[in-house]
């Protein structure tokens, strides 16, 4: 495998609306930071590829209006996943592995505010049985909280700790959009929002955009002091429907944790994209993490959940940290689909 | 044993909210007022009409505002004949690319005042506006563009646009 | 720097719109009877070389990618796997009034089927509770034949 560092990451703080900007005019600084601080020359860049979904603007094909940020002239090399960001980064990965491009920008951007997100999310489901009857995105994560309560795998206690640790850590995290310290009592004498899950189990309605650069080896060592290496990434998928999965595991991340090589050295810290309280529990669990290691010193996907950003926010989270020194290796996670139907595990190191 | 169900009707219905973003906020604000607003870009000096946020070649944002003329050139046009859902205007009409004079972007807009048939490249064009107590925050607000009277546009004035 | 000039949020301009799509879906063989069933008021699944019986059935087995077996008629009556208690339901979905989402497993399934239970209460609800099938008189074969489950009482 050809070695590919992660040299530069930029995101736009969440927050619950941006009332002013469009698509583009919200990646466009985070487009211009994230290569400004690679190193690289935009013209010099060998591949862009986006990811974003049509559905939640409700513009079809809106990725190729974002095109307008990058400036994609004289033409570029690009492609478009209709998926989060984290998706992008594997294709432009794989790209990098061809041997004849040597560097590449990734971004993901979403505003959840324009529509009902929870019913956006209601369009990725079975179209012929589940879709029609309009499940939401909470009411689905709530059946899964359920087997976990019921299993005894965690607690409402449990869940109610990891949703005030992520919104308190995010205090310290200047993209995070709801950052406070509330404690775990507090939260439990809140009702139900869907029973099992309360409101502070559920994340954020967030407008977001990131932006990275990876190069190969020898490029990402010269523009960078401290490159942050993809040392394993992989991902995988479980069948689509929800009464053909057990919700209670999660054997596409466990998979995609052992040919990513999670369990090779010790792990420093983890970002898991779990948009809901509970999903941590199972990823954390089925990532192998040792007992005691830090779970999403940003704050997580409960304290920002731009759809289709927070997932590749997650790895740029990650090795912004790393390439800050606070850490050599890192796990982080992404998510797409309901109920943490597909999972997506990458290792990063830090390699001065 | 009834017959298999070959299909099922699966409506879909989403509801947003549509923000015009700061560039064109601007631009349909002045078209209210019967004026034209575009941007530069300070990199290839491009003046758009109306504005896109970024310069789409560049990739940066178009900084300087320019107010340009509602007189143009016809760069190329089509004639519509075909009916459809929701048309108001008569059949046969023209859409036209429009190239405003001080922009770099054509823009694409209604023809109207002369035959179909009569309508060419180069023409040149004047901006038709709705009355100002009825002109809408949109392109509208210009009901169409029609003959200025003066001579066409030679091909070399409009080439590189096209 | 390339941002933007700052603008009050007030003085942006924004506009209501409503995406709809008419879609009309093929359903394909197996579906096409599982939804034939319904309109009959029974419920298919569908059994694969290993004996599974699926339902709602698929085209293939999730697991190993086999073409599936023969239609196999379940029981309308069943137990709910898990179940999430929805107060304030929202539009388009099954009831108007508040219910559980359950994924239901019947009695001669390996699966579970998403839908709804109408029981009035979220303590009414548990994991492991009876429930069955109610049908909508005038049945168009659609899922939405299916109006909901209700619980029943244990043994029933």
């Amino acid at each position: 495998m050809r070695e590919v560092a992660i040299v530069s990451f930029a995101q736009l703080p969440a927050v619950r609306r941006d009332h002013v900007r469009e698509d583009t005019e919200m990646l466009l600084p985070v487009l211009h930071e994230a290569v400004a601080a690679s190193g690289i020359a935009k013209k010099d860049l060998g591949f862009t590829v986006s990811g974003s979904t049509d559905y939640l603007c409700g513009r079809p094909f809106s990725f190729v209006m974002a095109l307008d940020a990058v400036g994609a002239f004289p033409p570029i090399s690009e492609s478009h996943v209709e998926m989060d960001g984290a998706w992008a980064l594997y294709e432009a990965w794989v790209r990098l592995q061809h041997g004849d491009v040597d560097s590449a920008l990734v971004y993901a951007f979403g505003k959840s505010s324009l529509g009902d997100v929870r019913a956006v999310l209601t369009q990725q489901l079975d179209p012929y049985l589940v879709a029609p009857l309009g499940p939401d995105s909470v009411s689905l994560a709530a059946l899964q909280a359920r087997v976990l309560l019921d299993r005894g795998r965690t607690t409402e206690r449990e869940m109610a700790e990891i949703a005030a640790r992520s919104r308190r850590d995010a205090m310290r995290n200047p993209s995070a959009q709801l950052r406070f310290d509330r404690g775990a009592d507090l939260l439990l004498a809140e009702p139900y929002l869907v029973e099992p899950l309360r409101r502070h189990d559920c994340p954020p309605i967030s407008d977001g955009a990131c932006a990275m650069v990876i190069a190969a080896g020898d490029l990402a060592r010269r523009v960078s002091r401290r490159p942050v290496f993809i040392a394993g990434i992989d991902h995988r998928i479980e069948a689509q429907g929800l009464g053909l999965r057990d919700l209670g595991d999660s054997p596409s991340t466990r998979l995609a944790a052992e040919r990513a090589g999670v369990a090779r050295a010790k792990v420093d810290f983890a970002e898991i994209h779990a948009p809901f309280t509970h999903q941590e529990v199972l990823v954390r669990d089925a990532l192998g993490l040792a007992p005691g290691t830090p779970i999403n010193p940003s704050g997580g996907a409960l304290a920002s959940n731009p759809v289709m950003v927070a997932g590749l926010t997650r790895i740029g989270e990650a090795a912004a940290r790393l390439q800050a020194g606070d850490g050599e290796r890192a796990v982080a996670h992404a998510t797409s689909g309901p109920c943490l139907q597909q999972n997506l595990v990458c290792v990063l190191e830090a390699r001065s | 044993m009834s017959d298999v169900v070959k299909g099922i009707k699966v409506p879909v219905r989403l509801a947003y909210t549509a923000i015009a973003g700061r560039d064109m906020t601007r631009f349909y604000q002045a078209i209210r007022e019967g004026k034209l607003l575009g941007r530069r870009c300070p990199s290839c000096r491009k003046v758009y009409v109306p504005p896109r946020g970024p310069c789409p070649t560049c990739g940066v944002a178009t900084v300087d505002e320019v107010a340009v003329r509602d007189t143009g050139t016809v760069t190329t046009f089509c004639i519509v004949n075909v009916p459809y859902e929701g048309q108001t205007m008569k059949l046969p009409y023209v859409y036209a690319m429009v190239l405003l004079d001080g922009a770099d972007l054509p823009l694409p807009h209604l023809v109207q005042g002369l035959e179909a048939d009569q309508v060419r490249m180069g023409l040149r064009v004047r901006a038709s506006w709705a009355p100002e107590a009825e002109r809408p925050a949109s392109m509208e607000a210009i009901r169409w563009f029609e003959p200025s009277g003066e001579p066409d546009a030679s091909y070399d004035s409009y080439r590189e646009h096209l | 720097m390339f941002y933007f000039s700052p603008m009050s949020p007030d003085s942006v301009l924004s506009a209501p719109y409503v995406l709809e799509y008419t879609y009309r879906r093929s359903v394909g063989p197996v579906l096409g009877r599982f939804l034939a069933g319904l309109r009959d008021g029974r419920i298919l699944g569908v059994a694969t070389r290993a004996g599974r019986v699926l339902v709602p059935p698929q085209e293939y087995d999730p697991e190993t990618g086999e073409a599936v077996g023969e239609m196999v008629e379940v029981s309308t009556r069943g137990e709910v796997a898990s179940w999430a208690w929805m107060s304030e339901p929202r539009p388009g979905q099954p009831l108007e009034r508040p219910f559980a989402w359950a994924l239901v497993k019947l009695d001669g399934a390996d699966t579970a089927l998403l839908h709804v239970v109408d029981a009035g209460s979220p303590a009414r609800m548990r994991t492991g509770m009876r429930v069955a099938a109610r049908f909508r008189d005038e049945r168009k074969g659609t899922i939405q034949d299916l109006v909901c489950f209700e619980p029943v009482a244990e043994g029933a």
